[in-house]
């Protein structure tokens, strides 16, 4: 029995590994020099491997050019590798190897003051939030009316909102874009938020917890004068809470995440998110590795934080998505 | 279903950004089927969901087995198989494609350490069928060669992010299923591979069902990291890891700006994964305990 658990933890702890070493590669690398890496340090440990020529009280970098019996030809550097000599013939003797373990934290600054992440920072997280707030409040409504009113027609409504749950995205986008196009609101916030806040999910999401709320608490409000968005407000939206959550953090996550969408609404680069103003720097600078892996960084840490701070509720609300639907 | 019937009225004229042109009937569809690139592009992403959704499958379900039968380190684990669900496609896209990078890439750096020849990765057209023949000195004929490696990259990183999900909801899935099941076959002497098929198997059928066609659907839809890992050109060599939904984008919104074209690609995709749910839909009927 202990062997079994054993080897269950051994190849669990194994495949978490292959999981996540996308992430710390990601990481060591963001904090790397540029020139190590292009050099073909391609390991976790970000050490700089260099060879340093002192003259009196100086220090220089150097790089090789030729060696001639008991002396060589180099390029001097200085200590952000500008160059300051060339084709120097120094003795080998003088020629000294360096290993030097250094963390490269101006990777983050460079690629945060390169492209403007500060201001996609703020958009994405204006229209995530916009999206979410949105979403909660068409969501309550519309599941509280197929909830608890009766209306013609509402079944059918309902399984035809649910049945639409099924449509792949790229089915809407052409019309959507056609739409958008038509009202002006291409390179705008609207273009983000507007067609994002009805969730049919969530409604699903909301109806299926305002059923289980007792009706007799609906009748009570309603003899005491309670109107139906009073009912909402102060009774069925606090009993929801936890449920209300879940769909906050779906919209959310899924709104931060979104590519696809903004990528083709959007032209302005005022008006990028951070995702498709990330996609923009990888092509930008395709071949700064380490700037890059700073960026990817920084623009998943949030998410990830949040992932960390809530991670109960957040895989609880994403096991739930499979049971229900 | 305003936009399906909008797509439908789309695709049926000549429509670009500044409008409808004319009314051209069925000449979208038509166009489709004679071109090459739409074939390929269908060819591609059926070689995409065809591996990625048995391969996610059998390894949620694996982890999800594991991960029920432990209680120490339980939610470590589940988060650790869970961040890349929560992570962007964008950012982790960008990783990957370093990752698979021919000279400063993770992928030769280990398969330097173990002795094997680095490889071009998102850059190799050849098929996976023919590469691995080719170490044998068999030498496929193209056609048979399978995906391209390009394309296999592209599989590797869209199973890697949807794994931890799949786990979740399968995990979800074996914790409905009662112990005593397990204890009545533990006492009539049922080993532990026979408890799985007798007892595990057919009690999460219906989370399989639901794994399968999320999958699926999902799967039919990878955009962001075709569009990301591979090119320039994208489309990666020899448009060999171009998917429907970017041949789409590529139409509809590239230098050619054919939207009618575009909607009419969008809805054979509709079509495809409708029918697709529908055959699921009847199967799981058959199969339904």
């Amino acid at each position: 029995m202990n062997f079994n658990k054993t080897i269950t933890y051994t190849i669990l702890a194994l495949c978490g590994l292959v999981m996540v070493i996308p992430f710390i590669w990601m990481v060591t690398t963001s904090v790397k020099s540029q020139i190590e890496v292009n050099k073909g340090n391609v390991g976790f440990l970000p050490i700089e491997e260099y060879y340093t020529y002192t003259e009196g009280d100086k220090t220089y970098r150097l790089t090789l050019v030729k060696t001639e019996g008991d002396s060589s030809y180099v390029h001097l550097f200085n200590e952000k590798w500008e160059r300051v000599s060339s084709y120097k013939k120094i003795p080998n003797t003088s020629i000294q190897a360096n290993r030097k373990f250094k963390l490269h934290f101006e990777n983050f600054v460079e690629a945060f003051n390169k492209v403007p992440f500060g201001r996609y920072f703020l958009n994405t997280l204006f229209v995530s939030l916009s999206v979410v707030l949105g979403v909660i409040i068409t969501g309550s409504l519309a599941a509280y009316a197929f909830a608890t009113m009766r209306f013609k027609g509402r079944d059918f409504i309902f399984y035809l909102f649910i049945s639409m749950m099924m449509v792949p995205q790229p089915v809407y986008l052409i019309p959507s874009y056609i739409v958008l196009n038509h009202l002006g609101w291409l390179n705008t916030y609207q273009a983000l938020i507007v067609p994002w806040i009805a969730n049919i999910f969530t409604i699903f999401l909301l109806r299926q917890q305002f059923k289980t709320i007792p009706r007799d608490l609906f009748d009570a409000a309603s003899i005491d004068g309670c109107s139906r968005f009073k009912t909402l407000w102060t009774i069925v939206l606090p009993l929801s809470k936890s449920v209300i959550v879940t769909a906050a953090i779906f919209g959310f996550i899924g709104s931060w995440n979104s590519f696809m969408w903004p990528l083709i609404m959007i032209d302005d680069p005022e008006l990028r998110v951070l995702q498709v103003g990330l996609s923009y720097f990888s092509q930008e600078a395709s071949t700064q590795t380490a700037l890059l892996m700073a960026a990817s960084t920084f623009s998943i840490l949030p998410l990830v934080v949040l992932f960390l701070i809530a991670q109960k509720q957040i895989i609880a609300s994403f096991a739930s998505s499979g049971l229900k639907g | 279903m305003v936009p399906i019937l909008l797509s439908f009225i789309v695709s049926f004229f000549d429509w670009t950004v500044l409008g409808p042109g004319k009314f051209i009937a069925l000449q979208n569809y038509a166009k489709m089927i004679h071109d090459a690139e739409f074939w390929q592009s269908m060819i591609n992403t059926f070689w995409l969901v065809i591996i990625v959704v048995p391969i996610s499958l059998v390894l949620s379900l694996f982890f999800a087995a594991l991960l029920n039968g432990i209680k120490k380190v339980k939610s470590f684990f589940r988060s650790v198989y869970f961040i890349p669900t929560v992570t962007s496609m964008v950012a982790i896209s960008i990783v990957w494609k370093i990752i698979f990078n021919q000279q400063t890439g993770l992928a030769n750096f280990f398969l330097e350490k173990i002795g094997i020849d680095p490889l071009a990765w998102l850059a190799e057209s050849r098929g996976i069928f023919q590469l691995l023949f080719a170490n044998f000195g068999i030498e496929l004929p193209s056609w048979l060669g399978g995906p391209s490696l390009a394309l296999f990259c592209i599989i590797i990183v869209t199973i890697w992010k949807g794994l931890g999900y799949n786990t979740i909801i399968y995990l979800a899935g074996l914790q409905n299923i009662p112990n005593v099941y397990y204890e009545a076959a533990d006492i009539d002497g049922a080993g532990r591979i026979k408890q799985f098929f007798k007892i595990t198997w057919p009690l999460i059928s219906p989370t399989t069902y639901y794994v399968l066609m999320m999958t699926t659907i999902v799967t039919f839809q990878v955009f962001s990291q075709v569009y990301l890992m591979t090119g320039p050109p994208v489309g990666g060599p020899l448009g060999t890891t171009k998917v429907i939904v970017y041949f789409l984008f590529e139409k509809g919104f590239g230098e050619s700006n054919d939207l009618s074209y575009a909607s009419a690609i969008a809805l054979v995709l509709f079509a495809i994964i409708l029918l697709l749910t529908l055959l699921q839909k009847k199967l799981e009927k058959k199969v339904h305990y």
